[in-house]
């Protein structure tokens, strides 16, 4: 197993006393906290300053820690010296889990190997609750499980239509378990589906917890979901603008007919009410124009261009002219 | 198992056409009446309904309750900071 620097986390050095360690947890904690932090690795990050804390705020389990010798380095392949680990008894709540949250579950996949091996395991909770006593508590009573948050990325197809998907889930014993959910159409961004039951199992008869499954999208070429109104950027021709035309236009239900009003301008939005993402009420596909000009890459095209700048008395920067 | 012969799960779509009684807030955000009460009193969630026994609320108060119960467990944020945080984290992501 994989050594692990506690100082190194947190940033102190090995002799900071017990101030400097709490106001270095604190900051990281903030900063990573998966609630608040969009760093891509924050829910690691977090559970590793967590499980520095622990160990270094407790001066028995900092005092074993340190007992390790200063030039293990983090990462190194480690061996527990003989006689070494789970004397510390059943470790208190702190730290803190954000996909392991839940007042009365027992915490199964919290703190690495190389925690376990030095301060002995235990199922306690985490987040900063429990303690000894709460520890007794549960290993009598039944708990429930955990809860647990999975993200699920979707395309927007299957947000519009809704659809079934199956996701693989670890288990408390470092296994690997498949659930298919259904997905119903008109999901969107952000927004989280409750699986009942089917976090983490319970302990002692106690029920399972819950599994939320938050949503997000995958890029799509074309849309761009804004809550459940539908983007599109639609290329047209100067003409098109000027005169006016119908053209087809791709919507996530199917291509329908768009009448572009004579003399649009580049930028001008314009709402296909309801072909947005289902929902009460209905999302709305919302174009915009984007006017693509044509090179004038031939003659006859820079005949034209020529033409229209003699015949038309156009100023597109008469409103900034000071 | 085959894809084919999993059964599918429904599951429960916390959006603002849910509702939940205030028991059942507490039960599924494993929050404390006591802690649920002082978010509507600080106004970090906002029940629909006169009294308590009538409360209902949002999947967007499951959400900020449960978000609410970690800052403060996890970081000692209090009620009012908490408020704040959750009120700028939504301007975040509406501004994305």
């Amino acid at each position: 197993m994989d050594f692990k620097d506690y100082y190194k986390t947190l940033g102190v050095s090995r002799d900071a006393d017990a101030d400097e360690i709490k106001r270095a947890y604190r900051k990281l904690a903030r900063k990573y906290h998966p609630d608040v932090s969009k760093e891509p690795d924050a829910e690691d990050r977090f559970k590793d300053v967590g499980e520095a804390y622990e160990v270094l705020k407790d001066p028995e389990k900092r005092a074993a820690y340190d007992q390790l010798g200063a030039d293990w380095k983090a990462g190194q392949d480690f061996r527990p010296p003989p006689g070494a680990g789970a004397g510390a008894g059943p470790r208190p709540g702190g730290g803190g889990f954000y996909y392991s949250s839940g007042g009365g579950g027992a915490e199964q996949q919290g703190f690495s190997d190389f925690f376990e091996t030095l301060f002995g395991g235990g199922r306690m909770g985490g987040m900063g609750r429990g303690g000894a006593e709460e520890f007794q508590f549960r290993q009598s009573r039944p708990s429930r499980g955990e809860d647990q948050t999975a993200r699920i990325q979707i395309s927007l197809k299957d947000a519009f239509h809704g659809a079934n998907r199956t996701l693989e889930l670890r288990t408390p014993d470092g296994g690997k378990r498949s659930i298919r959910v259904a997905i119903p159409p008109g999901v969107t961004e952000g927004k989280r589906i409750r699986l009942a039951g089917q976090g983490m199992p319970g302990f002692n008869g106690g029920p399972a917890g819950d599994l939320f499954l938050e949503i997000g999208f995958q890029p799509h070429p074309v849309f761009e979901a804004q809550g459940r109104n539908v983007l599109v950027t639609l290329p047209v021709t100067p003409w098109e603008a000027a005169l006016g035309e119908t053209v087809s236009v791709p919507t996530l239900g199917g291509r329908v007919e768009l009448k572009i009003p004579a003399g649009s301008q580049s930028g001008r939005r314009l709402r296909l009410k309801g072909r947005g993402l289902p929902g009460s009420p209905h999302g709305d596909q919302i174009v915009t124009l984007r006017i693509e000009i044509p090179p004038a890459d031939s003659d006859e095209a820079r005949k034209l261009y020529e033409q229209m700048r003699n015949t038309m008395a156009f100023n597109p920067r008469r409103d900034i002219e000071v | 198992m085959t894809r084919d012969e999993m059964d599918i799960l429904m599951g429960q779509l916390l959006d603002e056409s849910l509702e939940v009684e205030f028991a059942e807030l507490c039960s599924m955000c494993h929050a404390s009446e006591d802690f649920v009460l002082e978010l509507v009193a600080e106004g970090v969630i906002e029940p629909e309904g006169p009294e308590r026994a009538h409360w209902r609320f949002t999947g967007r108060s499951v959400y900020r309750t449960q978000v609410a119960l970690r800052l403060h467990q996890d970081l000692d944020v209090n009620l009012p900071g908490v408020a704040l945080v959750l009120d700028l984290l939504e301007e975040i992501r509406q501004l994305r």
